[in-house]
Order: C-alpha cells, then structure tokens, then sequence
C-alpha cells in the first residue's frame, strides 16, 4: 500500500477529490446529482413544502370550525381537506423530511462519501416528489382522495365513492410505497457496509440507530399497505372482491392490513426524530447523552413491540375479547421504552450544564409535548377507555401532540442545528426564540384544548357541529392558537430565508459538537471527507475532554482513497475496512425510471393501458441500461494517507 | 466530563415508577374490559337491531308474532334499569354507534352483526351520534336513546305497534304521502311501506328531524321536505318540488299524532 506521509493533504489532492466528487454543473447537474448532501436538501425542500400546503388545508379547516354551523366549505370540500391534510401530513411530510435528515446526515456522521447506492438514493427522491404531485392531481378536478388517511372500504368502494379520488389515493400509496421501499432498503446496506472504520455499532449516533430500525422495520410494513391498495384498485377497477361485502369479501380485512402498516409506520416517524433529540440535545447539555445503550436499545425494543399493537385503532370494530385485552396490554407496555429515552434525555439536561440556544428549547420543548402525548396514547391504548376515547378529537388531539411534537419540533430545532453545516452560516438566535415560543404557545392552545372537546364527545372528520354541544368556545380558542402556530412557523421560515444571506459566518464545528459532520467543513466538500477517518469512540471530537476514553479517533491519517470516486466498505458489527467500494457518478437514469413509473401510474389510473404499458415498457428499459454490467476495473490499491 | 455521571439513577428509578403503573394499569384495563362484557346477571332481557344507514340510525324492535314487529328511526326508547342487548348491522358503510352517558363504542360493520349491551339508570334523554367517517354527512348523524320507566316504555311500544289509524289513512295529507314519499317511507297501518328511508309512523312522537339535525316543528318538517339538499347536503332524500297546496296536508298529516 502507497502511504502518503504530510501533516496535511496537499491542496491539489483535495482538487482532484473535489473534481472526481463534484456534480456537474448545469442543467444536467441538476437532474443527475447523486450527492446525498444535494438529494437530502432536496427532501427537506420538499417535505417542507408539503408541510406548507397541509398546513394550510389545515388552517382552512381550523377557520370552518372555529363556530358551530359555519358554512366556508360544502361538506365534500372539507372532506378532500381532511383526507389530504393527513395524507400530506403522514406521507409526504413527516416520513421524508427524516429521509431529508438522514441523507444529509448519513455519510457525514458515519465518516463516509455518499450513501451504499447514490442512484437509488436519487430515484427514492424523485419517486417521492412525482408520487406527492401525482396525489395531488386530483385538486385542479376537484376530485382529491376523500376517504381520509386511512380510506376505510367499503365507503371507499366504487359504489360509494365512484369518482377517481380513491384510486388516486390507493395507486398513488403505492408509488410512494415504492420510494420508500427503495430508500429504507438504501439506508440499510448503508449503516451495513460504509461506516468508517472503527465506528462498531455500539459508536453510531442514535439518529442512524432510529433511521435503521425505521427503515428495517418500513422494509417491513409498506408491503402491507401497498397490497391493500392494490387490492383496493382491482376491486374499484375490475370488480374483485376482497373487500366486498356481497362477493364475500371482508371490510376489515383492509383495516387490518392498513394498520398492520400504519402503527409501525407511524414509530418509524418518530424514532428518528427521538434519534435527532438524543443526538443534539446532549450537545447543549454539555455531556454526552445519559444511557446510550439503554437508549439504542429501546429505540429498536419500541419498534419490535410496534408491530403488535395495531389492533388498538380497531378496538370498536368488535373483535374478541381475548384479542383486544392482548393487543390493550401490548400498547400499554410499548411506554416502557419510551420511558427509558424520555429519562435519558431528563437526566441529560439535569446532569448537564444546558446552553440554552433555539434547538435546546425545541429538544426542550419537544420532551414536554413528547410527554403529554405519551400519557394520552397510554390512555388510548386502554381499551375499556379507547372505547370512549377513540374517533374524538382526544385522539386528534394526541395524534398532534406525537406527530407535531415528536416530529416537528425536533425537526425545526435540527434544522436550526445543522443549519449552519448545511450552509456555512448560523441562524438567527433573537428570531428564533421567537419562532419557538410562537410554536410553542400556539401550539399548546391549539391542541391541549382539543383533549376537552374530544372528552365532550366532539367526533373527528365532521365539517361541523351543532351549537347546543356548547363547544363553539373551545373551538375557538383552537383556531386562534391554530393561527398562531402558523405564525410560529413562518418566523422560523423567515429567519431561515434572512440566515441563508445575512447569517454570521459558521465554521465547521460552532456548536462544539462531538461527531464527525462536524470535523468537516461547512458546507461540506462534495467528497465530505478528505481522508477517511478512523473512529475509536462515540464522541471522536470530544475524545480529549471525556474520562474513560483512551484511544483516540483520527480525523488527519486513513484512507485518501483518490482513484476515481470511491469509499471505503466495512464489516457489518465491528466497521473493520474489508473493501473499496466504487461508487456510480452523475446520472440522468434515476430520474427517467422515475417518469415512466410516473407514466405507469397515469395510465393505470386514467385505465390507459397502452400509456400505463410504455411507461412499464420504459421502466424496464431504463432499469436493464441501469444494472449494465460496466467495463471491469483494476482492482485498485487504498492509499493510506498517515 | 465523565460520560454517565450519575445519570443511569435517573433512568432506573423512572423506568421502574413507570413500569410499576404501566402493568398496574394494563391489569386494570384487563378487569374492566371482563366487568363490562355483560350485563350483571348475564341477561339481557329486551334485544333491540340498530341499523346505521348514510346518515340515520334505525332501530327495529322484534315482535314475537310476525305483526309485533316494528321500525323506528334515529330515536331509540329503551326501558330503565334493563339491560338492553343491541344488534348493530350497516346497511352500507361502516359506522359507529356510540351513546357516551351510557356505553363506549362499537363500530357497525357491512357483513357483520356487532353486539353491545346498555342500560340507563335514570330516566332521561342521552345524544348519541356515528363516529366512523362514513361520508359527506357523518357530522349529521345523531340520534337519541330514550330512557324512559318499564311503564311508559310499554305504552310507547304500544302506539307504535299500534300505527296510524284507519281514519288517519285516508286525510288528503296521507294521499300526498302516499304518492309523493311511499316509495322510500313506511307507515305502519298503511299501504305504505317503502324501506330505504326512515319509517315515518309516529313521526310527531320524534323529538328531531334528519337525524338530530332540526328540532320537529312543522315548520321546519316543511322545511325540510322542501329542499333537504339545503338542510343537509348529500343526504339521500332528493328535493321535491311540492306544490304548496300539497305540502300544507302533508305537513299537518305527518304532525299528527
């Protein structure tokens, strides 16, 4: 092996990475990065987008019912609202602005130059952004999906909702169940075989811990639901009947397999939100985070336990006795882990000596709602009191605490951390304090009170209610802290616009934060890494002030790895070098596989089939030029660079 | 900095705590969910067959002669102190029965026949409304149980079963009836006897039309068959253009008891 021995890379090595790293520019560039950094801002671009457009469905929504009798929307209008602002919501918001994260974050915390496949990392990204148009095609026709998140059959039957609104839905859940599938299967192989050596997986950060296990486990589920659609979509177009009642089929069968999906789905939107907590919380704390382990192993323990609670969405349906009183125990002792990540975090902050900087207070923030809407879901998770509490606004109200508070707060307050990585500059502190209490605020009087119309029996999915419930009050006080919310976000957003341009100058590491993307520079350079490292702690940039830690990390000496673009392949536990990989560059095939599935799917949907035909045609075509076997390479021999 | 300096106390002690109530509450979920299977003695002495339909509840009261049987809609009388069994079917989507003051929920399933049992303790009137998303007007889909003394409940069946009267039949009202709304509604004593809409026998009896969605005054039952499009959208009953010289008799007609 040819060693190179200088205390720095010289700066025509780190050209000729950058070069053979570099997206092309242009046009061209645009369409066929494969760079994760890019791809990752891409998929928190968007996400954030459609967060915008829910929330706005949202606040119409929040403006229909702030007075019982309110005539804004015809009840069909605010059905199609419902049905998207949750479809937008737990689709194409909460679950891709985490893969936004963890393909930003990946190969940077686990010391490596892109993702295992950067083309499927490029194609999982286009499938999500068609997919999430192609779910909105229906709005310009006024014919959105209408049978909410959950699309129960037999309303959304053909003969009772006839239009195209639900084949929309169950064809373009399948579509994006291809992203997904295809993205999660990425980040597996990903944490198997490119970690930097050293980096055993007791080393990893918890946010790669929770992406694994939510990936591990969407591998899992998005089977389930795309099998349901389908089915769903032969029954609509063809006449099957696995869910007709008169050809002896079972309507419940669909909600077993949608929640057989839907409750693991709905961890794998929080773990790695909880994995971005335990991650940036304890840098505020000044320590690092209290039970690693116990942590790591709850975030997997919860998921495991995840797959065998569906039955509480379905505890009025009628099942058995013996049945209800298993999945009821199951979903009370899914807390337990919970419990060890929220006391982990508490002894973080108590034991630690917090900064008190915008992401503190949205971690903060987040341990306090991520409470409450822990002790309402084991209140649901009773079944003797779901059956009182299930389809009211209780469970909107927890649902908005999990997701808004597991999910988002930690969202913006990892974006106000990583920010200055991703761009080079800080974020404004004075505006985000702002954004935060804003948030905050409004979104405890938006969503707290909800607990108290939902114990007064107010149903979900109604367009109104009748005044002589006496909850036009509450309702209210709900739109107005709704709004307020709302205000809160777009703070944040301005002061992310006005930082982008005017926000001071960041460095590589400002918060003095112990992992790897932080011994890079901000931005990063397209090949992340000049050298690869080779890590020998948890903490590999607080080696030097942390007790019990003997070896040290080393950022300056490894693998330069300069012959065309390539990272470093390690083994699966312990993260010893055992190959190098070569990695694809640009290229236009991820985004025209995704057009002619795009094609596929209008086809099949406008029951076109000569479209829906080219576009599977197309399909194949692009997938045989893209697993061309390419010319053999000589097998090249790692530079060390020490 | 040492790494787990005095943290792991917290972690162990809270975890316990919540273990600790964690399985304390599951047991007690278990208890409840066997007290409330059945009613105390097991029995349940009167059965009643809830239909959910978009967007009305009914109820049908078996008979044990093929005659004692009898449909009403959206208002539920039960006796007090009884334990009443309820067989709950969907006529076409699933929705869900739940009177809050009296029982938790169970959903109403096409192809299924759920039960669940009630009883009211005291005398009253306890709202109730569907709780399954099942279309453009699940918010309009209350009903009423009525909770009244074995007595009163008793007469109530009985002028039910009784119907209309002959007299009542042949009113310039019910010939209106007869050819304008038969098709889908009933009235027991006459030869109407449509079934895909609520029977209307008694109707003056109700304390609201279109399922707890106006209070049943004359003016607003000509209100409502005038243009339910407007009071509910979507519901299934069409407007109808009625002459008004056919709406007056109608009216009174249907108000009468």
């Amino acid at each position: 092996m040819a060693t190179i021995a200088r205390n720095r890379l010289p700066d025509q090595e780190r050209e000729k990475l950058r070069a053979t790293w570099e997206t092309a520019p242009g046009v061209y560039g645009w369409f066929a990065t494969v760079d994760h950094k890019q791809i990752g801002i891409r998929y928190l671009v968007t996400s954030i987008v459609f967060l915008l457009i829910g929330g706005v469905e949202a606040l119409v929504m929040r403006v229909q019912l702030a007075q019982p009798g309110m005539k804004l929307l015809a009840p069909e209008q605010y059905d199609q609202l419902f049905s998207l602002h949750g479809v937008t919501m737990i689709f194409l918001y909460a679950l891709p602005v985490l893969s936004g994260f963890s393909n930003y974050l990946w190969p940077l915390m686990l010391g490596s130059r892109d993702m295992a496949f950067p083309r499927v990392n490029a194609l999982s990204y286009w499938l999500y952004l068609l997919s999430g148009v192609f779910l909105y095609v229906g709005v310009p026709l006024g014919q959105a999906p209408n049978g909410g998140w959950f699309n129960y059959v037999p309303y959304t039957s053909r003969e009772y909702d006839p239009g195209i609104n639900i084949d929309i839905y169950a064809l373009g859940l399948i579509f994006l169940g291809i992203s997904t599938a295809v993205g999660s299967a990425n980040f597996v192989v990903t944490l198997l075989r490119t970690r930097a050596p050293g980096m055993s997986i007791n080393r990893m950060p918890i946010l790669v811990w929770g992406t694994v296990t939510a990936s591990a486990a969407n591998l899992l589920a998005v089977p389930s639901v795309s099998l349901a659609c389908l089915m769903l979509w032969l029954d609509r177009s063809f006449g099957a009947h696995f869910f007709e009642v008169s050809g002896h089929g079972q309507p419940l069968l669909w909600q077993h397999l949608f929640w057989a999906f839907g409750h693991p789905w709905v961890y794998a939107l929080v773990l790695p939100a909880m994995g971005i907590v335990s991650d940036a919380l304890p840098v505020f704390c000044r320590r690092p985070l209290v039970g690693y382990t116990a942590v790591a192993l709850a975030t997997v323990t919860t998921m495991v336990i995840g797959f065998g609670v569906w039955v509480h969405h379905m505890f009025a349906t009628g099942l058995p006795a013996m049945a209800i009183s298993f999945f009821s125990a199951a979903s009370i002792i899914i807390a337990i882990p919970s419990a060890i990540a929220v006391f982990s975090w508490l002894a973080t902050i108590w034991t630690g000596q917090p900064v008190f900087r915008t992401p503190f207070l949205f971690f903060a923030g987040f341990v306090i709602l991520f409470v409450i809407g822990g002790v309402s879901g084991f209140m649901t998770a009773s079944a003797a009191l779901d059956w009182q509490l299930t389809d009211t606004y209780f469970v909107v109200a927890h649902l908005h605490y999990v997701l808004l508070g597991i999910n988002l707060f930690p969202v913006v307050g990892g974006i106000y951390y990583w920010f200055p990585k991703m761009t080079g500059r800080m974020m404004g502190e004075r505006l985000g304090r702002w954004s935060f209490w804003t948030m905050f605020i409004g979104f405890n009087i938006a969503f707290f009170p909800m607990h108290v119309v939902g114990l007064e029996g107010m149903p979900r999915r109604v367009y109104t209610y009748p005044a002589d419930l006496g909850l036009g009050g509450w309702n209210l006080l709900i739109s107005v802290g709704a709004f307020l919310f709302a205000a809160g976000i777009l703070l944040f957003l301005v002061n992310l616009v006005l930082s982008l341009s005017r926000g001071a100058p960041a460095g590589p590491n400002p918060w003095d934060a112990p992992t790897l993307e932080w011994a890079t520079s901000s931005p990063p350079p397209p090949h992340n890494f000049d050298i690869i490292p080779i890590v020998a702690s948890r903490h590999p940039l607080w080696e030097d002030r942390l007790e019990e830690v003997e070896e040290r990390s080393q950022l300056d000496r490894g693998y330069l790895l300069d012959v065309g673009r390539e990272t470093i392949g390690t083994t699966p536990m312990d993260a010893e070098p055992n190959v190098i990989l070569r990695m694809p560059g640009d290229s236009l095939l991820p985004l025209g596989l995704a057009l002619c599935v795009t094609l596929l799917f209008l086809g099949l949907l406008a029951h076109a089939w000569v479209i829906a035909g080219l576009g599977l045609a197309g399909a194949l075509g692009v997938l045989v030029a893209w697993l061309a076997p390419a010319p053999p390479v000589e097998a090249q021999k790692a530079r060390i660079y020490a | 900095m040492r790494r787990d300096a005095g943290g792991m106390r917290w972690i162990y002690i809270g975890v316990s705590v919540s273990t600790v109530a964690l399985i304390a509450s599951a047991i007690w979920t278990l208890l409840t969910l066997r007290a409330v299977a059945q009613p105390g003695g097991g029995v349940t002495p009167l059965a009643i067959s809830v239909t959910g339909h978009q967007w009305w509840w009914e109820a049908t009261y078996p008979g044990a002669e093929p005659d004692g049987t009898f449909r009403t809609a959206s208002e539920i009388h039960i006796p007090t102190n009884v334990p009443v069994r309820l067989e709950l079917r969907a006529d076409d989507v699933i929705h869900s029965f739940w009177v809050p003051k009296l029982a938790g929920k169970t959903d109403v399933i096409p192809g299924r026949v759920n039960s669940m049992w009630i009883e009211a303790r005291t005398p009253g009137v306890y709202r109730g409304q569907c709780m399954e998303y099942c279309g453009v007007e699940h918010a309009l889909m209350a009903f009423r149980v009525v909770a009244e003394p074995p007595a009163q409940f008793a007469a109530w069946r009985r002028r039910q079963l009784a119907g209309a009267s002959t007299g009542a039949s042949i009113a310039p009202g019910y010939r209106v009836f007869a050819r304008r709304c038969s098709a889908c509604h009933a009235i027991r004593g006459t030869e109407s006897g449509g079934i895909y809409g609520p029977d209307l026998t008694n109707l003056s009896g109700r304390a609201t039309l279109a399922s707890g969605t106006l209070p049943n005054t004359p003016a607003n039952l000509a209100r409502w068959i005038a243009h339910p499009q407007a009071v509910k959208p979507g519901a299934r009953m069409p407007d109808i253009d009625l002459p008004p010289g056919e709406m007056q008799p109608l009216v009174a007609y249907l108000e009468t008891r």
